[in-house]
């Protein structure tokens, strides 16, 4: 098989599997590792799981596309995802969406054409306090809130993540 | 309230580090248990009049009493850290700026139960949760407080962060289990209950997180302290959680019985300016909606029944004279069926068709005999689920169509929504998470 978790992420799978009584319940944190790893969760990516922790590919499959936090495409490098669930939709996030489709140019669901940003709705993302918000998941994995959001917020934050997004590869590109 | 209890580390610099949370007493309540025997801890925690701090309220004490005395497997603790129900958002703060505590209250359950291994099931979004609890766990192996023999009492208990990735169903404790085990989050016929055959098919207790974490107290001071910190049934300090139309938004601690009033007023500082209090949801988005008369209901399970609604998570979230009744309605169905499991027909499909005639009615391409056909539908889908997330959505839209009749009828014959709208937005473009 053409896949394999690089030593760091090789380490960090033996301890999740060590976590649990059997295999298949280190699935969702071991789709999520493998996502980071390899940036989004292909038929490939499930199948190399499916090996890895013993299971038919159909149990993989399942669990995969139950979760919204498997990506079965590859996105941008930045994966936004603006909350518009009660506190948020009351506090200004359909207005967050708006003025990100005409700074991005794209609408929701649509990545750009540099493959920087992928925009979506998220339902409540358990924040309301510091509402609106929206989550971003970088192509490396990590993730990260950002709360109170304003436009002129938002147009700081996406000046500074023009540059970081430069360092990251495109998930397209990771596998 | 003058002392603080839940939330008195949440403005501690560092609180989260071993270090600081033990030279604030923390681990202290832990070594008292260890003095204990687990019918004793029991005990208390039944005097203490704990009700379950998810959502639905069942007394702690009881629960725990559910456990098998004499398991010939290991028995499992499952924290429910999935929190996702809209307006509910306290949790967090107790795994990202007290972990400790949280973890505290997990071992003395585990001493008191006889439980060997816990999983916190944290939301997968919740990274920062996820991070500061794994190094707090990490922490605690290095002071032996987890793993084996801890502090020569002869408990072995081993302590894991479990991430999810994006179910509100995994809030649900058998959709939890499910996703603990590396399934699809779809619940569980009960019974069986999870104290006879959980995760793993062990004996398994689910606890949510802010219960968990008031354990230590309960055990500081006794269950009667803690009982008398509440009303009848209902003890003990708790996180309130308010948003919304109002100019102090956030996480705030309160005795149980408290007024929404006084939570408004004294902790969230009043509607925002030029806004006035139309609506509020007093425990998360599955609650009945209640108007302004009343705002001196007690946040209490029983005292919240008697004005039509639930305590739920005791998160509110407020609304003010522009906010589009219909417009919540239709936003709430959609949010249930974009959650639901679709294992049972009446969940699935009702969840759809609802939000699918809100839609129209928003839009102005309402039929009067919309609002029969939507309370017909939602009676269908309550009850007739495995899990209670077709309720969830059956209580509040049913609500909104009783106490706002005016406002879906105005809709229909304008052909319009007559509120400000929620941004332009250009559309939805396809759905990608």
């Amino acid at each position: 098989m053409a896949l394999q978790f690089s030593e760091e992420t090789e380490k960090q799978f033996q301890e999740l599997v060590s976590r649990y009584p059997n295999t298949q319940a280190a699935l969702l944190p071991a789709l999520l590792l493998a996502q980071s790893e390899f940036g989004w969760v292909s038929v490939e990516v499930m199948d190399y799981l499916a090996e890895r922790l013993e299971l038919n590919p159909a149990q993989v499959l399942s669990t995969a596309t139950f979760y919204t936090m498997f990506n079965k495409q590859p996105l941008g490098k930045a994966h936004i995802q603006v909350c518009t669930t009660l506190s948020c939709a009351l506090c200004g996030g359909y207005e967050i969406i708006e003025h990100l489709e005409e700074r991005l140019g794209i609408r929701l669901g649509e990545t750009t054409p540099d493959g920087k940003y992928t925009l979506a709705e998220a339902e409540c993302l358990a924040s309301c306090g510091t509402a609106p918000m929206f989550q971003i998941t970088f192509s490396d994995g990590e993730i990260e809130y950002y709360e109170n959001l304003t436009p002129d917020s938002v147009d700081e934050l996406l000046d500074e993540l023009d540059k970081k997004l430069e360092q990251l590869p495109a998930p397209a590109e990771m596998h | 309230m003058e002392e603080l209890f839940l939330s008195r580390n949440f403005k501690v610099p560092n609180a989260h580090t071993l270090r600081v949370y033990e030279a604030n007493g923390g681990y202290q309540a832990m070594k008292k248990a260890f003095k204990m025997d687990g019918s004793a801890i029991i005990d208390e925690v039944k005097k203490s009049n704990l009700r379950g701090r998810g959502g639905a309220g069942f007394p702690t004490g009881v629960k725990w009493g559910f456990m098998p005395k004499d398991s010939d497997v290991p028995m499992y603790l499952t924290v429910n850290a999935d929190e996702g129900e809209p307006g509910t958002f306290k949790d967090r703060y107790c795994m990202e700026l007290d972990p400790h505590r949280l973890i505290e209250g997990c071992i003395i359950t585990a001493w008191a139960l006889g439980i060997r291994y816990g999983y916190i099931y944290v939301r997968g979004e919740l990274q920062n949760a996820i991070r500061t609890l794994q190094r707090a766990i990490n922490e605690c192996y290095e002071k032996g407080y987890l793993g084996e023999n801890i502090l020569g009492t002869g408990l072995d208990f081993d302590l894991y962060v479990h991430s999810s990735a994006g179910a509100y169903i995994c809030g649900e404790e058998t959709g939890m289990i499910e996703g603990l085990e590396g399934k699809p989050g779809q619940p569980r016929l009960k019974p069986p209950f999870p104290a006879i055959v959980g995760v793993f098919g062990a004996p398994t207790l689910v606890n949510n997180v802010e219960s968990i974490s008031s354990i230590p107290f309960i055990i500081e001071r006794g269950g009667e302290w803690f009982a008398s910190m509440g009303v009848e049934k209902n003890g003990g300090p708790k996180l309130y959680g308010l948003s919304g139309h109002i100019n102090k938004p956030g996480v705030y601690e309160a005795p149980s019985g408290i007024t929404v009033r006084e939570l408004l007023e004294e902790y969230g500082g009043g509607m925002r300016e030029g806004s006035e209090l139309k609506a509020f949801i007093p425990g998360g988005s599955s609650c009945a909606v209640l108007t302004p008369d009343a705002l001196d209901a007690p946040m209490s399970f029983e005292g919240m029944r008697e004005y039509g609604s639930t305590m739920g998570t005791g998160c509110i979230t407020f609304m003010d004279q522009n906010t589009c009744m219909v417009r919540i309605a239709q936003r709430l169905a959609h949010f249930y069926h974009h959650e639901s499991c679709g294992q049972c027909t009446p969940c699935r499909e009702g969840s759809g068709w609802a939000s699918k005639v809100l839609d129209a009615i928003e839009a102005g391409r309402g039929r009067k005999e919309d609002l029969e056909l939507l309370l017909d539908m939602v009676d269908n889908v309550q009850g007739n689920t495995i899990c209670a997330l077709g309720d969830a959505l059956a209580i509040p839209v049913r609500s909104y169509l009783q106490v706002f009749p005016e406002e879906f009828e105005a809709h229909i014959e304008k052909g319009c929504c007559p509120y400000p709208k929620w941004g332009k937005g250009k559309g939805k473009g396809k759905k990608v998470a």
